[in-house]
C-alpha cells in the first residue's frame, strides 16, 4: 500500500510516494529524487559511501529506513554548500587533489562536515578516528586527512 | 560528457562559484543517447584520436579509459601539449566502442606509456598537417611560422586558427610513426601538475558515475545468485515477488535467474522474495588446504624464464644453501561500488553503458553470449567506482545484457556488495619457491625459483558469469603474463626462474593491480633480504652489489639519501613489547621499464601480534613525468592499498562459495592505520614516458616483511600477515 511522505531535502520541501516505509533514504534521495552525491556501497552500513545528514547527524543512509526521515532536515552532497560559495571541505578536496575514483568521497565529506560541526580544529588523530569507518579502496586516505585539515584551517 | 566539458572550463577560474554552471549542466544520458556521428576508429588514423571543431574545440577519442587514476586530464595534457593548444581546449571521449579507437584493455601500467603515446603521435602529425595548411593558406614558408594556443601565424603577423584550416573537417591522414614530436624543453603542459578535471563534479555530486547513470523507461533488476557457485537451478517459485509493487518480472535462463521491478528497492526485495530450489555442489578445495591443492594440482608445463649459468652445478658447490616457501593469498578487487551497468536491446542492437576498462573485448564477448555480430553490439565507457583490475563490471553488463534483451527494454542491473565479493573474478592463490646457494664469501652463486599459476590464456577474456549461469556461448579464459617480475634484476653468476603453469585454480582468475608481478616480486624481495641477513650484508648493500644498471643504482642512491637509510649487517631485534624496523625492496619492473625502491618503517606488537606500517618512503622513476602530482596520487594510492592486501586480505570460502560477502569478513585496512607515504619523483622529461599504476605496488609485501624481520627477527612469508601469523612467527623464533 503506498503512502506519501514529506521530505526535507537540502532545504527543499518534497513529496514522495513509497511502496515500502522501510525502505532505506537512499533509495529516495537516488532514484525518486535523482540525486547523484550518496553512493550505493554495501547496504550494509559498513563502508560509509552513502551518508548523508539527518537532522545534523551523519547517518547511513543505506540502512535509514526512509520514514524515519520524514519531516527532518535532510542534507546531502549536493546541498553541502549554500549559496555560490562551496563548502570549505569541497574547496579543500579539490586543492588538495584528494579524490581518486572518488566513489567514497561523499562519505568522506559529508562525514568530516559532521566532525567539523562539533569540533574546529581536530587533530590528526580525531580525523582518522572520525573517518575509521569510511572505506576507501583507492588509498586516498593520505590527502583525505590533508584535505580535512585543509578545511579545518579554512573555517 | 558536455557536462564534464563545463566543469572544467569554469574549474579552472576557480573554484568559488561552481554550482550554477553543474545545474544547468544536460545530462550524460540525453547527451550520450544520441547516434553517434560516422567517425573512424581505426588505430592508425589521425581521426580515430582528435577532431577539431570550427571553434577550434579539440575532443580527444581515448580508447584507454580513466578507472579514478586521472588519466583522462593526462592524456589530455598530452594532446594540448603535441596540439599547442591550451589545456581547456581539450575534451576526452573515453572508450565508446562507435567512437574510440580500440587501443587494448586499460591495464598493465600502459595508460600513459603505451596509449598515451599513441595519443602523442596522433597529435604531432595532425601539428605537422596543421603546418603544412597554414603555410598553404598564408603564402609562408613552413619554418617562418609560430604556433600557439592553436593559432599559427606568419611574420608580420598574418594568422589562421585550427577551427579555420580544419574546423569540423577530417584530416583523413594516417597517423605518422615519424611526425616531429615536440621538444620536452619547450612543454608547458606536460610535467605540470594541472588540477584533474573529474574532481570537481565528483567533490559536489554532479559527477554522473556508472552508478548514477539512467535512461528513460528504464527498469530495475537483481540477479538471485546460487548459494553454490556451480549449484543447478532446480525450481523457482516467484509467487511472493509478484505481490510486491512495481514487480515486472522475473527472468530465467538456464542456472541465470533474476528479478526485474520498476523502482531499485523494489528490485531488491522481488529477488529476495523469489524462492529457489538449487543443488548441491561443493567442489571448491578444502580453504585450510589451499596450498596442498595448488602443489598438487596438474601442471601444464614448467616454463623457464630467465636462465643464466648452471644453477644444479652451482647449488652443489655453494658453501651455504638456503630456501624459502612463500604464498599470496586469494583477494576479491573490493571496489567500493559494486560493480553496475544498464543496457538496452533495440531493433536488433544492443548498446551497453559500463564502466568496463574493455569495453571493445566485451563488445565481442557479449556478441558471442548473445548471437550476435560485434557490429550491432555497442558498449559506452562511463566511469564507475575505483577499478583495479578485471573486477565484476564486464560481469553486470552481461548481467544487463541478457536480461535486457529477454525483456526488450532498457535494464539497469546494480551488483550487491555480496555479488561483488561473491561472484567477481579473483587474483589466483600464488604460491612460489626459492632456492640459494652462498659461496664463502657471502656472493650468491645460484638463484632459484618456481611459481605455481594458473595456466596462460589463448586471450585474455574472463568469462561472463551470465554466460556460465546460462549456459549461452562463451570463451574460456584467464589472466595473462603473471609469469612477469619472477625474473630478477640481480647479476648472480646462475639464475632459473621457471613458472609452473597449472591446469585449474578454485577461482575464476583475474588481474587485480600488479598481477603476478606483485607475488613474484614479494617472493623475491624478500628472498633476497634472507640472503643478505645469511651473508651477514646490510640489505640495501647487498642490492646495490649485485645491481650493474646505472638507472637503477642512481634510485638506490636517491632511497638512501629519502629515508636516511643506515646500514646494518643484521637484525637487531629491538627490546619490548613494541619493536620498530625497517626494510627495503626494489624493482625494475618486468626489467623493463619502471624504477621503483621503497623503503618501510614498521611496528610489530610482540603481545598482539599486529603489525603497523608507519611511514612508506618510495623512490619513483618512471621516465618522463606527465603530471606529477597526479602519479603522486597513484603511488600512494599503490602503497596504501597494497599495505591493506599484505596486512589483511584473504579470501574466505566453503567447499561451495566464497563466504567473505561482506567489509567484515573481508576487512581492509581503515584511516587510523594508513601509513603516511613520503615520495621522491625522478623526473626524466628526455625519456619515453612509463607506467605508474601498478609498479610501486609490487614493492609493498616485501618491504613488509623485511622490516618485521628487522623489527623482531622473524621471517614472515605468507600473505596476509595477519596478527595470528606473526604470534605463530614469533612463538618459533
Amino acid at each position: 500500500m503506498a503512502t506519501s511522505l514529506n521530505l526535507r531535502v537540502n532545504g527543499r520541501a518534497r513529496r514522495i510516494r513509497v511502496d515500502d516505509p522501510q525502505m532505506p533514504l537512499l533509495y529516495a534521495l537516488r532514484d525518486d529524487l535523482g540525486l547523484k552525491g550518496p553512493h550505493f556501497g554495501c547496504g550494509l552500513a559498513q563502508c560509509g559511501a552513502c551518508t548523508v545528514h539527518v537532522a545534523g547527524e551523519a547517518v547511513r543512509s543505506c540502512r535509514f529506513p526512509v520514514a524515519d526521515a520524514a519531516n527532518k532536515p535532510v542534507t546531502t552532497l549536493e546541498g553541502l554548500s549554500t549559496g555560490k560559495k562551496l563548502h570549505p571541505l569541497q574547496q579543500a578536496f579539490i586543492a588538495e587533489q584528494a579524490v581518486q575514483c572518488g566513489y567514497c568521497i561523499n562519505g568522506m565529506i559529508m562525514q568530516a562536515a559532521a566532525l567539523l560541526a562539533k569540533h574546529r580544529r581536530p587533530s590528526d588523530a580525531a580525523i582518522k578516528q572520525a573517518l575509521a569507518g569510511n572505506l576507501c579502496r583507492c588509498g586516498t586516505h593520505v590527502r583525505i586527512v590533508r584535505a580535512v585539515k585543509r578545511a579545518a584551517a579554512m573555517g | 560528457m558536455l557536462q564534464t566539458r563545463i566543469s572544467r572550463r569554469h574549474v579552472l577560474k576557480g573554484s568559488g562559484a561552481l554550482v550554477v554552471s553543474f545545474a544547468i549542466a544536460p545530462s550524460l544520458a540525453n547527451a550520450q543517447a544520441k547516434p553517434p556521428m560516422a567517425k573512424t576508429v581505426a588505430v592508425d588514423q589521425v581521426d580515430g584520436f582528435i577532431a577539431i571543431d570550427a571553434k577550434g574545440a579539440v575532443t580527444l577519442y581515448s580508447g584507454k579509459v580513466d578507472l579514478g587514476t586521472g588519466v583522462r586530464t593526462a592524456l589530455a595534457q598530452i594532446a594540448a601539449e603535441e596540439l599547442s593548444v591550451p589545456f581547456e581546449r581539450v575534451d576526452v571521449v573515453q572508450g565508446d566502442t562507435a567512437l574510440t579507437p580500440d587501443q587494448g584493455i586499460t591495464w598493465g601500467s600502459l595508460t600513459i606509456q603505451a596509449g598515451g603515446m599513441q595519443v602523442r603521435q596522433a597529435c604531432a602529425t595532425a601539428r605537422a598537417a596543421l603546418i603544412e595548411m597554414a603555410a598553404k593558406r598564408l603564402g609562408a614558408p613552413k619554418d617562418a611560422l609560430a604556433i600557439k594556443d592553436g593559432r599559427i601565424a606568419a611574420k608580420g603577423g598574418k594568422a589562421v586558427s585550427y577551427g579555420q584550416l580544419i574546423g569540423g573537417k577530417r584530416f583523413d591522414l594516417k597517423v605518422d610513426a615519424k611526425a616531429p614530436v615536440k621538444s620536452p624543453a619547450s612543454y608547458t603542459i606536460v610535467g605540470k601538475s594541472v588540477p584533474r578535471t573529474d574532481i570537481p563534479a565528483k567533490v559536489i555530486g554532479t559527477f554522473t558515475y556508472m552508478q548514477d547513470f539512467r535512461l528513460p523507461g528504464m527498469l530495475q533488476a537483481r540477479v538471485v545468485r546460487p548459494p553454490a557457485m556451480k549449484a543447478e537451478l532446480v525450481s523457482f517459485d516467484d509467487a511472493d515477488a509478484k505481490k510486491i509493487p512495481g514487480y515486472v518480472a522475473t527472468v530465467r535462463k538456464g542456472n541465470f535467474l533474476a528479478a526485474v521491478a520498476r523502482g531499485e528497492w523494489a528490485a531488491i526485495r522481488a529477488a529476495g522474495a523469489i524462492k529457489a530450489k538449487w543443488s548441491d555442489w561443493a567442489g571448491l578445495p578444502d580453504a585450510a588446504k589451499l596450498w596442498d591443492h595448488v602443489r598438487a594440482t596438474k601442471a601444464v608445463k614448467d616454463e623457464v624464464f630467465q636462465k643464466v649459468g648452471d644453477t644444479d652445478a652451482a647449488m652443489k658447490t655453494g658453501a651455504k644453501t638456503l630456501s624459502a616457501v612463500y604464498d599470496f593469498a586469494i583477494h576479491t578487487h573490493g571496489s567500493i561500488g559494486p560493480s553496475c551497468a544498464v543496457a538496452e536491446f533495440k531493433a536488433g542492437k544492443l548498446t551497453v553503458w559500463t564502466a568496463s576498462q574493455a569495453t571493445h573485448l566485451l563488445r565481442k564477448q557479449l556478441a558471442k553470449m548473445l548471437d550476435l555480430t560485434p557490429e550491432d553490439v555497442r558498449c559506452i565507457y562511463i566511469e564507475g567506482s575505483g577499478c583495479y583490475g578485471r573486477n565484476g563490471h564486464e560481469d553486470a553488463a552481461a548481467d544487463a545484457a541478457l536480461i535486457a534483451k529477454e525483456l526488450g527494454k532498457p535494464v539497469r542491473v546494480q551488483w550487491s556488495r555480496a555479488d561483488e565479493h561473491g561472484w567477481d573474478p579473483k587474483g589466483p592463490p600464488t604460491l612460489l619457491e626459492h632456492k640459494a646457494a652462498l659461496d664463502d664469501k657471502g656472493n650468491v652463486a645460484a638463484w632459484e625459483s618456481l611459481v605455481y599459476i594458473p595456466d596462460r590464456p589463448k586471450g585474455f577474456e574472463v568469462t561472463l558469469v551470465a554466460a556460465e549461469l546460462s549456459g549461452l556461448p562463451k570463451d574460456s579464459a584467464f589472466p595473462g603474463n603473471i609469469h612477469q617480475s619472477l625474473a630478477i634484476p640481480y647479476s648472480f653468476p646462475n639464475v632459473k626462474a621457471t613458472a609452473r603453469w597449472l591446469s585449474e585454480t578454485p577461482f575464476k582468475p583475474s588481474w587485480i593491480r600488479t598481477p603476478g608481478r606483485m607475488q613474484n616480486t614479494y617472493a623475491n624481495e624478500c628472498f633476497i633480504d634472507e640472503l643478505a641477513a645469511a651473508a651477514g650484508v646490510d640489505p640495501l648493500e647487498f642490492r646495490r652489489r649485485n645491481l650493474k644498471d646505472p638507472r637503477g643504482l642512481e634510485l638506490l642512491e636517491r632511497l638512501t639519501k629519502l629515508a636516511e637509510w643506515k646500514p646494518k649487517s643484521a637484525a637487531a631485534p629491538a627490546a619490548g613489547d613494541v619493536a620498530k624496523g625497517r626494510g627495503v625492496s626494489y624493482i625494475k619492473y618486468e626489467l623493463v621499464r619502471t624504477y621503483v625502491g621503497v623503503v618501510a618503517d614498521v611496528t610489530v606488537d610482540r603481545k598482539s601480534g599486529k603489525i603497523k606500517v608507519e611511514r612508506f618512503f618510495v623512490a619513483h622513476d618512471c621516465g618522463q613525468i606527465i603530471n606529477p602530482d597526479g602519479l603522486k596520487n597513484q603511488i600512494e594510492g599503490n602503497v596504501v592499498q597494497t599495505v591493506s592486501r599484505t596486512l589483511m586480505e584473504e579470501l574466505k570460502f566453503s567447499r561451495s562459495a566464497v563466504t567473505s560477502l561482506d567489509w567484515e569478513s573481508y576487512p581492509i585496512l581503515t584511516f587510523p592505520d594508513v601509513p603516511d607515504v613520503v615520495i621522491d619523483l625522478i623526473d626524466r622529461p628526455n625519456e619515453r614516458p612509463w607506467g605508474a599504476g601498478e609498479p610501486a605496488a609490487a614493492v609493498v609485501p616485501s618491504a613488509i616483511a623485511n622490516a618485521v624481520f628487522d623489527a623482531v627477527g622473524v621471517r614472515l612469508r605468507s600473505v596476509p600477515f595477519t596478527p595470528e601469523k606473526v604470534l605463530a612467527a614469533l612463538k618459533k623464533g
